[in-house]
């Protein structure tokens, strides 16, 4: 058992839509995550506490919460880094909506990605030869560059427009559309663009870069957007958007 | 209550894109005003002149100087966005932000320098 | 905000950006000690390129400001897409005559 540093005071969101910060003190250990804080508290404090996580070591965004204002993966965040004067505030992710404490109800972040059309659409069989990709083409690097989303819903909740405007599909979805535009096994491009140049689509971005800079995997969604909105202009001024 | 959601407005990009915003706004207001103000010519140079001279206040000065600050900084930070938008991605929009601000800050201050 | 409107205000935007730096030069030159408003009509009067130049600078903000004005309306009031259209729509059609009008009065 780590050694214990003196005690934290942490206000944790109870309820739903509406609710309240409860108070609990929890030891301080070194090399504390706001994850084992939680954990801590559900099992030593108040097992009615209700919270995600599943790796506990930053590779299945399931955990990610608001920590002191920012939405944050809370395995991934020591509280040493965030916990001035020995406060810490947690509530669950912003702009979804609460089903207890601090888990949200993912179903229309998952349902805005299905809209954008990030969804791969084969455009060979089995029995065709395999697409020859260069990993050095600009489509597969741009593709690379953001791949490696984890749906972790981090930027989806850091975004002002995703609150602003309830028909945004919002950074990640778009992320995804732009990394498959890029995917040149991909033949779904057609209807792919016509979705996200749609209203509440790419357009609505106004490069706030709040996902960026909250991105735990380092990309940018901003940059994603920003190619599909180069895409969608040149695709409507060929007609090849219904508009 | 409802659960807090602040997150970081400390945040530059975000201060940047809020003044776009607002400066946008402020100028939406502005411009029917400044519209009628130039419609008075129509009734000939002396009604011009009246309000020519009713701006030479200071107070009014300042105004003007605000506005000239509004019209540059909103300009620069479009000018940034289209540049995001549709050149190849370049880091440092924190830095490229600040710049727009500061131009625009010394911009207006010139033309306020000039009026006293 | 779709594909169009974004075209839209991104091509205006992009047209005003010189317009709006002669703007500010002719603002500095504009507000030159001692400059009357004789002095300024004396110089726009019957100016084509005047004309012209502004002309074209008022329609370009019209857009500009409309679809700018739509996009805030629909995201801070409780205003969905169609009312806010028609609201910013109506402004940037005021702003057309408005600043239509101030050049005409300049001009002619």
């Amino acid at each position: 058992m780590a050694e214990t540093r003196g005690e934290l005071n942490v206000a944790i969101w109870r309820g739903a839509g509406e609710g309240r910060y409860q108070s609990y003190r929890v030891p301080l250990r070194e090399s504390q995550t706001v994850l084992d804080v939680v954990t801590f508290v559900q099992r030593h404090l108040d097992p009615t506490l209700s919270y995600r996580f599943a790796c506990r070591v930053g590779v299945c965004g399931s955990c990610a919460m608001t920590v002191n204002g920012r939405p944050r993966w809370t395995c991934r965040t020591h509280v040493a880094s965030v916990a001035a004067g020995g406060r810490l505030e947690i509530g669950p992710l912003a702009n979804l909506p609460v089903i207890k404490d601090l888990a949200t109800d993912m179903r229309a972040f998952f349902e805005k990605w299905q809209q954008a059309r990030g969804v791969f659409a084969p455009s060979k069989t089995r029995h065709d030869a395999i697409e020859q990709i260069r990993p050095d083409s600009a489509a597969r690097m741009a593709a690379d560059a953001a791949i490696e989303c984890i749906n972790c819903g981090v930027c989806h909740a850091a975004c002002d427009t995703v609150r602003w405007n309830a028909d945004y599909l919002g950074p990640a979805a778009l992320n995804r559309a732009w990394s498959l535009v890029n995917d040149q096994r991909d033949a779904g491009n057609a209807a792919r663009l016509r979705a996200v140049a749609a209203s509440g689509g790419c357009h609505a971005c106004h490069s706030h870069q709040s996902c960026q800079e909250h991105c735990p995997q380092a990309l940018n969604p901003t940059a994603s957007i920003a190619g599909l909105k180069r895409r969608t202009t040149v695709a409507y001024l060929k007609g090849e958007l219904k508009g | 209550m409802a659960a807090r959601h602040m997150h970081h407005r400390g945040n530059l990009l975000w201060i940047a894109a809020l003044v776009h915003r607002l400066s946008g706004l402020a100028l939406a207001i502005f411009l029917p005003l400044h519209f009628l103000a130039l419609g008075l010519a129509i009734r000939g140079e002396a009604q011009l002149e009246g309000f020519l001279r009713w701006s030479d206040q200071p107070l009014v000065k300042f105004a003007e100087g605000g506005l000239v600050f509004l019209l540059t900084v909103h300009m620069l930070g479009g000018l940034r966005l289209l540049v995001i938008e549709n050149l190849p991605w370049h880091d440092g929009q924190k830095q490229l932000a600040s710049v727009a601000a500061a131009v625009s800050a010394v911009i207006a201050l010139i033309f306020l320098a000039r009026m006293f | 905000m779709n594909v169009g409107r974004y075209i839209w205000q991104r091509a205006t935007a992009a047209i005003m950006l010189p317009l709006v730096l002669l703007h500010v030069a002719v603002i500095f030159y504009a507000t030159r000690q001692g400059m009357t408003a004789a002095d300024i009509l004396a110089r726009t009067r019957g100016s084509i390129v005047w004309a012209s130049v502004y002309g074209a600078f008022v329609v370009a903000a019209a857009v500009h400001v409309s679809i700018g004005v739509r996009n805030v309306l629909t995201e801070w009031s409780p205003l969905k897409d169609r009312g806010a259209g028609v609201l910013a729509n109506a402004f940037g059609l005021v702003l057309l005559a408005l600043g239509l009008r101030a050049v005409a009065a300049v001009v002619l």
